[in-house]
């Protein structure tokens, strides 16, 4: 009975949470397509054909994957953050929090709002890529299963945001300040074996790294890390963010008195 | 079994302040409660807590025989929450509101769409089904928030000042739902700063203050404490100079106004006897204040309250 009643109340939140960026989708799904839309122009055309292939690959087709990731990576941990805090400073948490929905469940149900819009977005600048190149897909399960795991870890950690903001300020500190600067170092426009060893070593503490390589080995069959390592890693750190979440809901820290 | 029983329930807030101070509150199934007290007495925290919104720091709260913090499911699907302030999505259309609170429940989406209908239509507001609740006036937004709680057919209901800044004929029409869904068995705990709506509406009475429930009884019991009355009595012609009334202590507060102080065991009958022997005709009577507005006013302490952290 519980469990049937939790499931309709997750529905009922991913319901929710997709209508929410769909209403207002010229800010949540036009904007990456734009943004990558001039990365492919400006990085893969103008400079890129400029450039050498990396792993026998043009330079545009070596940075498609790692642009889709990232586009993965800010659009599902914005899409939490954003709503989640929302829903907070609102105070319209409250619905969820007096009703009987497990804890778990709310967080599977923001999460899996996250996953929708990342992965949206994640497909929408796959096509507008295609105006630029045609990449044959080296693995659709490895890519699916990559950009799947990843959206699930930013939207967690978007949320972990979300509970300890306390204003909006303080949920576009972490995006500007760590997951852009990560992102970016994480070999989303370059190989890491371009890099003197000593930043090469560095960047393998990058956890993004990994999902940008997964991803690309997915899509390309090439990558700087191993797949197994990525998923290992992935999935770590998703139990980690997962168990902290879980945890700041039932203490209530962030959201109650 | 009762609908709510709290026992020995404490609340202190980070910076020491003692908000509740063990208090005990026992609610029958059935009850129409008035939870009164002056700002920052304890009343948002007491609901606070029952909404499970507010971390207790000790005590027990148990719904219906459900102890809120060892089977906390199943306590919460018998409560339906009106707060004190706004909280839904202001961006959202008021039916899909509706719908996702009865999902929170466990309602699927077929069955909402029913039952948002049925509230809707019983507050009035099935016309702005469609519209964001941001377009709402405040007495429909009061409305709204009443309709939301109900989605999932609580058994309790807990209304944190519902008819605040609501005019007179919403609130009357409120007082009449309200009624009327207590008649059909769903217990009623009220909060509001409106006495005269707490003495239409409430079998009973918790007044508390301080953080302490300095009464709780039935309404009745406690207006039966009142051992007098004071009246306002409208003249038909001027009075010069005030007339000696026996027993009935009297001020005239304009030529044409009357202020006499009826006590308990005294008849209002033999006022009149004296005013007609008087000549003095009256034209309208009133009371001078609302009954539960005296005893509340005796009863809490008068030194203004430190406030409530919010």
């Amino acid at each position: 009975m519980y469990l049937k009643d939790n499931f309709t109340a997750y529905k009922t939140i991913v319901i929710k949470e997709i209508l929410r960026f769909s209403r207002i989708w010229v800010q949540t799904i036009i904007p990456p397509a734009i943004t990558m839309g001039l990365y492919f122009i400006i990085f893969g055309q103008l400079i890129g054909s400029q450039l050498s292939d990396i792993n026998n690959f043009s330079y545009m087709d070596y940075i498609v994957p790692g642009l889709i990731i990232m586009s993965i990576i800010t659009n599902s941990y914005a899409n939490v953050v954003s709503s989640f805090y929302g829903t907070k400073f609102h105070h319209h948490i409250e619905e969820l929090l007096v009703s009987p929905i497990s804890n778990f469940t709310i967080i599977a149900g923001y999460v899996s709002g996250g996953v929708a819009r990342g992965l949206i977005v994640g497909l929408v600048v796959t096509l507008v890529s295609l105006f630029f190149t045609r990449i044959p897909i080296d693995s659709y399960i490895i890519t699916f299963v990559i950009a799947l795991l990843t959206a699930i870890l930013f939207s967690l950690a978007g949320l972990i945001n979300a509970i300890f903001a306390n204003s909006f300020d303080d949920i576009s500190i972490v995006p500007t300040f760590v997951l852009t600067p990560m992102t970016y170092l994480g070999g989303v426009f370059y190989s890491i074996e371009m890099l003197p060893e000593f930043w090469q070593n560095v960047s393998l503490f990058n956890p993004v790294l990994y999902m940008v390589n997964g991803f690309r080995m997915g899509m390309l069959g090439v990558s700087d890390a191993s797949l197994t390592t990525a998923i290992i890693i992935i999935l770590g750190f998703i139990c980690l963010l997962g168990s902290i979440s879980l945890w700041l809901l039932h203490t209530g820290v962030g959201i109650k008195k | 079994m009762n609908a709510l029983e709290i026992k020995n329930l404490t609340k202190v807030y980070k910076n020491g302040f003692e908000a509740l101070k063990s208090i005990d509150l026992t609610v029958r199934q059935g009850d129409f409660l008035a939870l009164l007290g002056p700002n920052g007495a304890g009343k948002s925290t007491t609901i606070g807590i029952i909404c499970s919104l507010i971390n207790k720091t000790s005590g027990t709260v148990n719904i219906l025989g459900h102890d809120l913090y060892s089977s906390p499911r199943e306590a919460k699907r018998y409560l339906g929450i009106v707060p004190q302030e706004f909280n839904f999505n202001v961006f959202e259309p008021i039916e899909e509101i509706l719908v996702n609170q009865a999902g929170y429940y466990g309602v699927n989406r077929k069955e909402a769409y029913k039952r948002a209908e049925l509230r809707l239509k019983q507050l009035e507001l099935w016309d702005k089904r469609r519209e964001m609740a941001r377009e709402l006036s405040g007495g429909m937004k009061r409305r709204l928030m009443i309709a939301r709680a109900l989605m999932h057919n609580p058994q309790i209901l807990i209304l944190d000042e519902p008819t605040a800044g609501v005019d007179i004929e919403i609130r009357r029409s409120m007082w009449t739902f309200l009624q009327e869904i207590n008649r059909q068995g769903t217990t009623i705990i009220l909060t509001t700063h409106y006495l005269e709506e707490a003495e239409h509406l409430c079998k009973n009475i918790a007044i508390i203050d301080r953080g302490e429930i300095i009464k709780n009884c039935a309404m009745t019991e406690l207006l039966s404490e009142l051992d007098s009355e004071c009246l306002l009595l409208n003249l038909k012609s001027p009075l010069e100079i005030l007339p000696t009334l026996q027993g009935y202590p009297a001020n005239l507060l304009d030529k044409t106004t009357l202020e006499v102080e009826v006590r308990k065991h005294d008849s209002v009958n033999k006022l009149f006897q004296l005013l007609n022997d008087h000549k003095i005709e009256v034209l309208s009577m009133r009371n001078k204040s609302n009954r539960l507005e005296q005893l509340f006013l005796r009863l809490v302490h008068t030194k203004p309250n430190v406030s409530e952290p919010h």
